[in-house]
């Protein structure tokens, strides 16, 4: 690990910094890391003096790695070694034409030309419909049958597709298709006019508006040299706890209907749009979209947004212990959360799942307590009790941080700090330069990271939505299981489709 | 049982009596604009330039609401002086030039297809589909099913098949990828049918406007007959588009 550079979570960083490292070296030093309890942030390709380059930022314990190197048009898959890799080689592969020999698993990622426009890796003609060349896995025998559902579902929800190779009522595999949701964001991020860039981010995934808005500005703010007052990163930490409450409540209510125990839905339902209503209280927008932006918040938290979150937090707080209470306590609904799609924790770890995914199966990793920024280093950590990995602990984990940062949301409120807003901040970007932030976003591990080139133009925008971790792990849940369960692991993840296809 | 009636008492009853009776939204949520037409003009060209969105008109002086994310910007660039937003939320319209406004909107409820209040006003029923949405729209159009907006009270139901639905409620700029889906899934749904484009992105591409992997306007690919702006539309916006179009 002496040939990587150590970095630090929104730290610029010089590109001639970076050690640019000869292939088997940089393949050795990755593995070493992902095998050590290591953990992937950052993988992917760039162009720069025209030749491939790879960019890894790795995490393990309280340390971020990074290092690079120049690849041709294929070099021999890190996945091969160590599943960590997986999607990520698989996106280089469709993002930049460059094959990873003896990828496990190589299918598209989301269907879309190279950037290049180089020759395809999956052999696909972009004229033809999704999915192309795409090689669904299957099992063969005389009583194996498949179910392909989407990608319309029969809800509001956005879309994908789902196979299940099932035996009976047992689903042997289940393999999950995505795609259809994707939009350009990261080819249109470098080029567009710099003003369009936080409402693109707002809306990378609308539940996660403020996580990687607030990820997304954090980059530019290092490399543009912007300092955040105190005021602004107190009402940043509320607004991406408010997110977080929001959605987990959210989705307890969706769990909740899927047992067909509709009370706790219905009230489940209601509330969420609580706390939908205190970030229009902060920004006039239910879901923080026009909140942050560069250098600060778009909007004052002034003495009467303060009493509005305190009156609201203790009108809801006994409504949502009663309904977690009337939620958990129901044996019809432990019955059917109770060893249900479980994903065990040496199985997390091979995957590298992040978030509540992760925690719920014992890894305890959580960016505001590892790589903490704005009011996170002296606030006090969740701790999560139950780690079976089922849908019970991702559902408990969900209740334990909704309380959690509700008494975030209370010390936050009181701390005093005035911050001017700022809407059409100047700045300029630091050329050849490389940043990476971090945050937890209410799903995950949240990263952006920037390069720009020698103009201080933005060269390669990357961005990683923690469903592209836990996607798979959604997929391990459902082995062995009911294909009647799906929904319940389904929903007790609830990943994001347009984070993923970006 | 005791524990679900004890909870049943402390939740009571919040479901709000709009239309019935008008409701008002927080003060810093930002509904249709007033424009103030005599503005200087060296100030509406300058929060024309800075707009992300593109969405004013100089010339003109009008803003596109069906390409505007309610962000707030011009407002604060002017103090007010250009534009305020208020907090009326009754904005959608029959057509998209009509979104394209000088602050003041049709009455959607004179400007409905006759023959779609007969059909529908009594049992509406749309399909919903998600092409390329963020999530923002479809969450706050979900929520129309909560206690507190409950819309099946109003004869209207979002279901699982196309071939239930009388019409379609789209959102997302339309993704290449979701295009083929798009179009079979409103060929599945019988005829007459509606069309319901909701929040900026599948009017005008919203903030992916400009990108090659989406078309940024549903009325190109199939006639919308509804438009519902908002990045995402407030789900109260939603709920009088559908009540005073079908009602």
């Amino acid at each position: 690990m002496d040939n990587l550079l150590q970095i630090k979570n929104g730290e610029k960083v010089s590109r001639a910094d970076i050690p640019q490292l000869p292939f088997a070296d940089f393949r050795q030093a990755l593995l070493d890391i992902a095998d050590q309890d290591g953990y992937i942030v950052q993988f992917f390709a760039y162009q720069a003096e025209q030749a491939n380059r790879l960019l890894a930022v790795l995490r393990q314990g309280k340390t971020l790695y990074a290092a690079g190197c120049e690849v041709g048009d294929s070099y021999p898959s890190l996945t091969a070694a160590n599943e960590k890799f997986h999607m990520f080689e698989r996106e280089i592969a469709e993002q930049h034409g460059i094959r990873p020999e003896n990828h496990p698993w190589l299918k598209m990622v989301r269907y879309h030309q190279n950037y290049q426009g180089k020759a395809d890796v999956f052999a696909n003609d972009y004229r033809q419909e999704i999915p192309g060349n795409y090689p669904y896995f299957q099992v063969a025998g005389e009583d194996i049958h498949e179910v392909a559902v989407g990608p319309v579902h029969a809800g509001i929800i956005e879309p994908g597709h789902f196979r299940f190779q099932c035996i009976g009522e047992t689903v042997l595999h289940l393999e999950i298709q995505l795609g259809y949701q994707h939009r350009g964001v990261e080819t249109m991020l470098p080029t567009v006019p710099r003003k369009r860039l936080p409402v693109i981010c707002e809306s990378i995934a609308g539940d996660t508006a403020i996580g990687h808005n607030l990820t997304s500005c954090q980059a530019l703010e290092a490399l543009g040299d912007l300092t955040v007052d105190q005021g602004a990163q107190v009402v940043r930490a509320i607004a991406l706890e408010l997110e977080r409450i929001a959605n987990h409540v959210g989705d307890l209510g969706a769990l909740s209907g899927d047992v067909a125990f509709n009370p706790p839905a219905a009230y489940f339902g209601r509330l969420r749009g609580e706390f939908l209503n205190l970030l229009q209280v902060l920004c006039g927008n239910r879901f923080g979209k026009g909140l942050i932006r560069a250098g600060g918040v778009a909007f004052r938290m002034g003495e009467e947004q303060r009493r509005l979150i305190l009156d609201k937090i203790n009108e809801t707080r006994p409504e949502l212990e009663h309904v977690c209470d009337l939620l958990f306590s129901a044996h019809t609904v432990l019955a059917r959360f109770d060893a249900t799609g479980t994903v065990p924790r040496e199985r997390a770890r091979e995957l590298g799942l992040v978030g509540y995914a992760g925690r719920a199966s014992g890894l305890g990793y959580d960016a505001r307590v590892t790589f903490p920024t704005g009011c996170y280093p002296d606030l006090p950590p969740n701790q999560n009790e139950m780690t079976n990995g089922d849908v019970n602990s991702r559902a408990t984990v969900r209740r334990e941080e909704i309380m959690h940062s509700l008494d975030l949301i209370e010390t936050l409120v009181r701390r005093q700090g005035e911050t001017e807003p700022v809407f059409l901040k100047d700045y300029q970007l630091a050329p050849s330069s490389f940043v990476v932030t971090i945050n937890e976003g209410w799903r995950g591990e949240i990263s952006h990271c920037l390069l720009t080139d020698d103009q201080g133009r933005l060269e390669r925008y990357k961005v990683k939505d923690p469903s592209f971790h836990n996607w798979t792990g959604l997929a391990m849940s459902l082995r062995d299981e009911e294909i009647s369960d799906f929904p319940l692991c389904n929903k007790s993840f609830n990943l994001s489709y347009c984070g993923f296809d970006l | 049982m005791l524990k679900i009636i004890k909870n049943r008492m402390e939740q009571g009853c919040k479901t709000t009596r709009y239309p019935k009776e008008p409701i008002s939204l927080y003060k810093r949520y930002r509904g249709l604009p007033e424009i103030n037409r005599n503005c200087d003009p060296a100030l509406i060209k300058r929060c024309a330039e800075a707009c992300p969105q593109d969405a004013i008109d100089p010339v003109a002086i009008r803003i596109d609401l069906g390409r505007c994310t309610f962000c707030g910007q011009c407002e604060m660039q002017s103090e007010g002086k250009f534009i305020t937003f208020t907090q009326n939320f009754e904005m959608a319209t029959a057509s998209r030039e009509d979104l394209i406004t000088d602050g003041t909107l049709p009455d959607l409820a004179r400007h409905s297809k006759k023959h779609f209040k007969k059909l529908f006003g009594r049992s509406l029923q749309l399909r919903q589909v998600s092409a390329a949405g963020c999530n923002a729209c479809e969450a706050d159009t979900n929520v129309l099913n909560t206690p507190f907006f409950d819309l099946s009270r109003f004869g209207i139901d979002f279901v699982a098949s196309p071939r239930h639905a009388d019409g379609i409620h789209v959102t997302g700029p339309v993704s290449k990828n979701m295009r083929a889906a798009l179009l079979t899934t409103f060929e599945a749904v019988p005829a007459p049918k509606v069309v319901i484009a909701s929040g900026s992105c599948p009017i005008s591409g919203g903030p992916f406007y400009g990108s090659d992997e989406v078309s940024g306007d549903l009325n190109s690919i199939i006639p919308v007959d509804l438009f519902i702006p908002g990045c995402p539309p407030h789900p109260l916006t939603t709920l009088h588009a559908l009540l005073s179009y079908f009602k």
